[in-house]
């Protein structure tokens, strides 16, 4: 990286936007990627690597990335949470301009971007990667001030640290009540393989305590390896409310840390409310989101359903089969940027495949998967009919030693392809 | 790096220019750089895919799919790709650095 440009870059939160050095910009087509993560960030790279020519910015409004996989990890106290923590340099040293700003409004018909600041990005094609929002309609009596007293830490950072001072502060023989949502939410399996790390906590530190997930579902990902897993592990430690056992949470009540279902109240010592999602706010105001909350997709292009010459990609889509995962959303960014620049080159998009691969720890030493390979079917991302499933139910425990150890090879392949 | 090689590489590099890297992965071959590191600096268990022979790729593949060869993931993973795909997504792979 130039010295302007690492200037550039450190001026950025004052600075906001960062124009390409003038010398860069060219009169190539543009395109503006909206959202930094996994998805976003991907995508503006494999765009800007795919053909040079095309001005890519992309706009995220954090200059620091904290990234979700593996941050169940930190609450256990298992890394650090700057183990977690990404910058954009290499990116923007790839040729990416990059606006650290909020993405305000999105005009589909004269196709320009504005931002918080009055800056207007105009755009040949734009790639929606905003992620989630937490509903805070969603959970009668969580607002986002509660998110203080019962975190959700369903966005690392700031709420993974404060689910995970909880937990230190808590005396033996305390309650964790985690609450998991109905689908569709970011990461599936997250839910539960936060109840086993956190379990994997208490029986080494306090044992006394439990770990209780109240659900909205009658079944989760993964769920036999899990439960298989808990009885071995954390027989004493786990505890597994379904929907029809009462688990749904109806209410919550932030001054008492109470949880109310239609079976009883809940009192916990911790809580961790993981509440209903929908793609993020400016989805919606790109008018890309359905009355679903959620953006439908072109399973080839990834291109809106919605809006034309909008593609949204990762945990705002609609994918089909495909998870709301950070492999998933690696994966999808990849293709799209494949179809943005053959699109933009006035050629056809060909049928792509895409991978999924999820880990999850159930303890340190103890990895499990699920894996699928889809295509596109009918209008959606399909699983490929006996391809994918999750690790075999009976596989031996060095298994799942190598399943943690790919886990962890696989978090640092994926962050170095995308921030690295 | 064997003769052949070398020469299908010239061959390649002579033919397309610069433009062999930026040229379009075939379907699928993107999402296993998820897994399989691109960049040699990232410390991991599982193997490179950039630069391995293609029949390489090709065999281990067509072992995973049929139950030949065990794997944590790649077994499920494998027996989502016709023989054509995986091929054309070795022969990619070999051609990347």
């Amino acid at each position: 990286m130039n010295t302007s440009r690492r200037q550039f870059l450190k001026s950025a939160s004052a600075a906001a936007l960062l124009p390409m050095p003038a010398i860069a910009q060219s009169a190539g087509p543009k395109v503006v990627v909206i959202g930094g993560g996994f998805a976003g960030a991907s995508a503006a790279r494999f765009i800007k690597k795919a053909n040079p020519a095309i001005n890519v910015t992309l706009v995220e409004a954090n200059p620091t990335f904290t990234a979700c996989p593996f941050s169940n990890g930190v609450i256990a106290g298992l890394r650090p949470l700057r183990a977690q923590q990404f910058n954009y340099e290499k990116i923007a040293d790839a040729g990416v301009s990059l606006a650290f700003q909020t993405a305000t409004e999105v005009d589909a018909q004269g196709r320009s971007v504005t931002l918080r600041n009055g800056t207007k990005l105009p755009y040949d094609r734009l790639v929606m990667a905003p992620g989630i929002d937490l509903r805070w309609d969603g959970l009668p009596g969580y607002t986002e001030r509660d998110a203080d007293i019962m975190p959700h830490a369903w966005k690392a950072g700031e709420q993974t640290l404060l689910l995970r001072s909880q937990l230190e502060s808590m005396a033996d023989g305390g309650t964790v009540i985690i609450s998991a949502p109905a689908n569709p939410f970011r990461c599936p399996p997250g839910p539960y393989e936060r109840a086993s790390l956190i379990a994997h906590y208490l029986t080494t530190n306090k044992p006394k305590s439990k770990v209780i997930i109240l659900d909205a579902k009658d079944s989760f990902s993964k769920q036999r390896l899990f439960q298989n897993a808990w009885a071995q592990l954390y027989p004493d430690h786990i505890e597994w409310v379904s929907l029809s056992k009462g688990g749904k949470v109806n209410s919550v009540d932030a001054a008492t840390k109470t949880l109310k279902t239609d079976f009883g109240e809940h009192k916990a010592d911790v809580a961790n409310i993981i509440p209903p999602q929908r793609a993020a706010a400016i989805a919606q105001t790109a008018g890309v989101a359905d009355r679903s909350g959620w953006c439908p997709i072109d399973p080839v292009t990834f291109e809106s359903k919605l809006v034309p010459n909008i593609h949204v990609v990762g945990d705002a889509g609609i994918m089909g089969g495909m998870p709301k995962s950070a492999f998933s959303a690696n994966a999808q960014a990849k293709v799209c940027a494949t179809a943005v620049t053959t699109l933009l080159a006035g050629r056809t998009p060909v049928e792509p495949r895409l991978i999924n691969t999820c880990y999850s720890l159930v303890a340190p030493d103890y990895g499990i998967t699920v894996a699928g390979v889809y295509k596109p079917n009918n209008g959606l991302l399909t699983d490929i009919e006996g391809a994918g499933g999750v690790s075999p139910i009976d596989a031996p425990r060095e298994n799942r030693a190598l399943e943690a150890q790919f886990a962890e090879g696989w978090f640092k392949t994926i962050t170095g392809e995308v921030f690295g | 790096m064997n003769a052949t090689r070398i020469i299908v590489a010239a061959a390649v590099i002579l033919a397309s220019g610069s433009a062999v890297h930026a040229a379009d992965a075939p379907p699928g071959a993107a999402s296993c750089s998820g897994c399989h590191a691109a960049s040699p600096n990232v410390q991991t268990p599982v193997p490179p895919l950039n630069g391995r022979p293609a029949a390489e790729i090709v065999s281990r593949m067509t072992a995973f799919k049929s139950g030949e060869r065990k794997g944590t993931i790649m077994d499920r993973i494998a027996k989502g790709f016709s023989d054509e795909e995986t091929r054309a997504i070795a022969a990619w792979y070999e051609q990347q650095k």
